[in-house]
């Protein structure tokens, strides 16, 4: 089996000006990033549950089949571990599988495979066996969901040691972000948002551009303070920036962390140095939620410039509740605006 | 009924139930097949079955439509399941505890809940999993065969506890078979003996994925001799071999026989007429024409002959029955509509106690309500 190495490859940034693009979504773009990925690497392989047939539960994978074919394209038995424990051992023989857990509440099955042999066995083998899988879950609040189909519980991942975590929240960045996930020689978890999964279109490349794992954007620059934030949030947080610079004068500047697992530091640091002020949000409960791994490392590293408290703008400590209160749960532009507000004049 | 050994050892006695043709009473007209037993049902009960196999119907019509004009949010169906859970409901006594799915919306009916509660959670409102003291069901399970070694559990617990006249039923479907959990509920069923009854509801689809794809074994109920427990299969659309097998099943988890075990697992054979939910669409996976064949064996209509045909059912009596129907559903959706539910309940129950850092978020949440208002929560900000 042929694969490409790492050097053909791009990144995002060094794109063309004038290189193709075409008008994608969310899904789309990950459907787009499967497709050109099995298309350049047949060791790249799909599976899990309705994959296959039904072209995804979210059609995330759909017209994969039609391309590739039933071995390389899979509908499994309804069954998580089993799911990531065969790409845990497709992936020792040198295949590149693509996993799909239907939505991040029902990833739990699978989390020993994961924590247990998926995130260790590069070290415990002394890095002679690897497990260069990616698991995809479609994940967060906000589309009116059943019970445990919104939940955000990245925070379970990035506390291993030896997974890395992916959120991301554009299109563009999906597709780059995925694409690089897969030729990772690392289990990678991908978490895809599903509120943005439909939620707008861009343009996005249609070359196999990579967006580089571990490197945090800057959405937004602004002096006053930084809003850490990653997935679905991104968007309430650049509205709840606009309204505060309109309403209040405050200049925000919105850092998308994109990648979790290893987290940017120097991207969250030098933004941090600027402003001296910092509001972390996300969608998770707010107890050992990443906003506290965030507001340590900034201690850590930073902690002369820092002006005001960090501020948490997150879910509450709450079982994700059913659909009718989930606008309550969410952080809305409502809450960060007032988290940004009570940073700013601490 | 008897176990798969004893069959080997008795052929003439009876059939090895988990690999054979599913248990059948009636036929796919409703009359009643010339080696079959009617079970011990009263004609009230029979014509109450009936009943709320065609309410069952009725609601999962509404609630589709429901879901189509907004009004509701993602919705399992159950129409051609429903004999089967109205059965196995009319099965359990009052004592007995029942773990149903998110489809088992007719078996929790049965069993005790009301319809405005089944409604409640697709309307987003958490109450509707507050079940009555006295109502013997558990929150519907949604997460894929969770609910199997729970009840397993809880069989152990009501044994533990004396209470020698509970026995514990679970649903689930063919899907969850492939869970790691199915296979630990069932074996420890097996090693503690506990009076459990496991209803699979065979219905041929785990949303897109064909009963063929999902397990290499010919049958489902055969996975049970792999527990040392019996395996039954039961024609899934038959309300009254349905009745009869997790009667006897319930029967012997509370009084087994010398050497017999409590446990057993029962593969209702069955088929999901319509979507697996309202955010699916079965036409991308499977042929359409498909369901015909099932019809032709459905529950409602064999029951409805059943009873045309043994005097028990005329126009008169099936007018009274739709408009009773009717007049419930029609109540059910309207309380259901009109309930509201308070933002802060999001932190009632999740301990005992609520700790002082979710009290200080209640208070956070309350006072931002009181500076801008419940509709600012729900503007979508631009």
């Amino acid at each position: 089996m042929s694969s490409t190495s790492p050097d053909e490859s791009r990144t995002a940034g060094d794109s063309q000006a004038g290189s193709a693009a075409e008008t994608m979504n969310l899904v789309e773009a990950v459907r787009h990033a499967l497709h050109t990925e099995m298309g350049r690497d047949e060791r790249v392989m799909v599976l899990g549950e309705d994959v296959a047939e039904n072209g995804g539960v979210f059609r995330a994978t759909e017209g994969l089949l039609e391309s590739f074919g039933d071995e390389r394209v899979v509908d499994t038995p309804l069954a998580e571990s089993g799911i990531v424990g065969t790409a845990i051992g497709l992936a020792m023989t040198d295949m590149r599988p693509v996993a799909e857990l239907q939505f991040m509440g029902f990833a739990y099955p699978a989390f020993d495979q994961l924590v247990s042999h998926a995130a260790r066995m590069r070290s415990r083998s002394h890095g002679q066996y690897t497990v260069p899988m990616v698991v995809r879950a479609p994940y967060g609040g906000g589309i009116r969901a059943p019970e445990h189909h919104s939940e955000s519980k990245e925070a379970f991942f990035v506390h291993e040691p030896g997974l890395k975590v992916v959120v991301p929240s554009t299109p563009a960045d999906a597709k780059g972000l995925l694409i690089a996930s897969i030729r990772d020689p690392d289990p990678v978890v991908f978490l895809e948002p599903k509120l943005v999964y439909r939620a707008f279109r861009e343009d996005v490349p249609t070359d196999a551009y990579e967006t580089p794992l571990g490197e945090a954007t800057v959405k937004r620059e602004g002096t006053d303070v930084t809003v850490y934030t990653w997935g679905a949030m991104v968007h309430p947080t650049l509205i709840a920036a606009d309204n505060v610079a309109d309403e209040d004068g405050i200049d925000v500047e919105v850092v998308d962390l994109r990648t979790l697992s290893p987290l940017d530091v120097e991207t969250l640091v030098d933004s941090f140095e600027k402003t001296g002020r910092a509001v972390v949000v996300h969608e998770a409960p707010k107890t050992a939620g990443l906003g506290a791994e965030i507001a340590a490392t900034i201690q850590e590293e930073t902690l002369l410039h820092q002006e005001a408290p960090i501020t948490r703008v997150a879910g509450y400590d709450v079982p994700m509740p059913l659909h009718e209160l989930e606008d309550y749960y969410l952080p809305q532009a409502l809450r960060i605006q007032e988290g940004i507000r009570e940073t700013v004049s601490f | 009924m008897s176990t798969q050994n004893e069959a080997d050892h008795h052929p003439d006695s009876a059939p090895v139930h988990g690999t054979t043709d599913p248990i059948q009473i009636l036929d796919a007209d409703g009359a009643v097949l010339s080696n079959a037993e009617l079970p011990e049902l009263s004609d009230d009960d029979l014509v109450a079955m009936y009943e709320d196999i065609k309410l069952a119907r009725r609601f999962d019509q509404r609630a589709i439509s429901l879901q189509r004009q907004g009004r509701i949010a993602t919705y399992a169906p159950m129409t051609g399941q429903e004999g089967a859970q109205v059965a196995t409901g009319y099965a359990l006594a009052t004592q007995d505890w029942l773990l149903p799915t998110y489809r088992e919306h007719a078996a929790k009916y049965v069993h005790g809940m009301d319809l405005a509660s089944l409604l409640k959670p697709l309307c987003g409102l958490r109450e509707g999993y507050a079940i009555p003291d006295d109502v013997h069901v558990m929150p519907e399970y949604i997460p894929i065969a969770t609910q199997v070694p729970q009840a397993t559990g809880m069989a152990w617990g009501k044994q533990l506890q004396g209470e020698a006249d509970t026995a514990v039923l679970c649903h689930f479907g063919d899907g969850a078979t492939s869970e790691g959990d199915f296979h630990e509920g069932l074996n420890f069923a097996g090693v503690f003996d506990v009076p459990a009854v496991f209803v699979c509801n065979n219905n041929q689809w785990a949303i897109s994925v064909p009963r063929e794809h999902q397990t290499a074994s010919e049958t489902i109920a055969q996975k049970a001799a792999a527990y040392g427990i019996e395996g039954v299969r039961v024609d899934g659309l038959d309300p009254l071999a349905v009745y009869a097998v997790t009667r006897a099943a319930l029967q012997k988890a509370k009084n087994p026989a010398d050497g017999e075990r409590r446990p057993t697992l029962i593969e209702a054979v069955q088929y999901r007429y319509g979507a697996h939910t309202t955010a699916d669409d079965p036409s991308a996976y499977r042929e359409e024409d498909e369901a015909e064949d099932w019809r032709q064996k459905d529950p409602l209509d064999r029951m409805r002959n059943f009873l045309t045909n043994n005097g028990l059912l005329d126009d008169d009596l099936e007018a009274e029955i739709d408009e009773r129907i009717d007049a419930q559903l029609s109540e059910a959706i309207e309380s259901v509509e009109a309930a509201t539910t308070d933002p802060t309940t999001m932190f009632d129950h999740v301990y005992d106690e609520l700790p002082p850092r979710l009290r200080e978020q209640r208070a956070e949440l309350e006072s931002l309500r009181e500076k801008y208002g419940d509709e600012a929560f729900h503007e979508v900000l631009e």
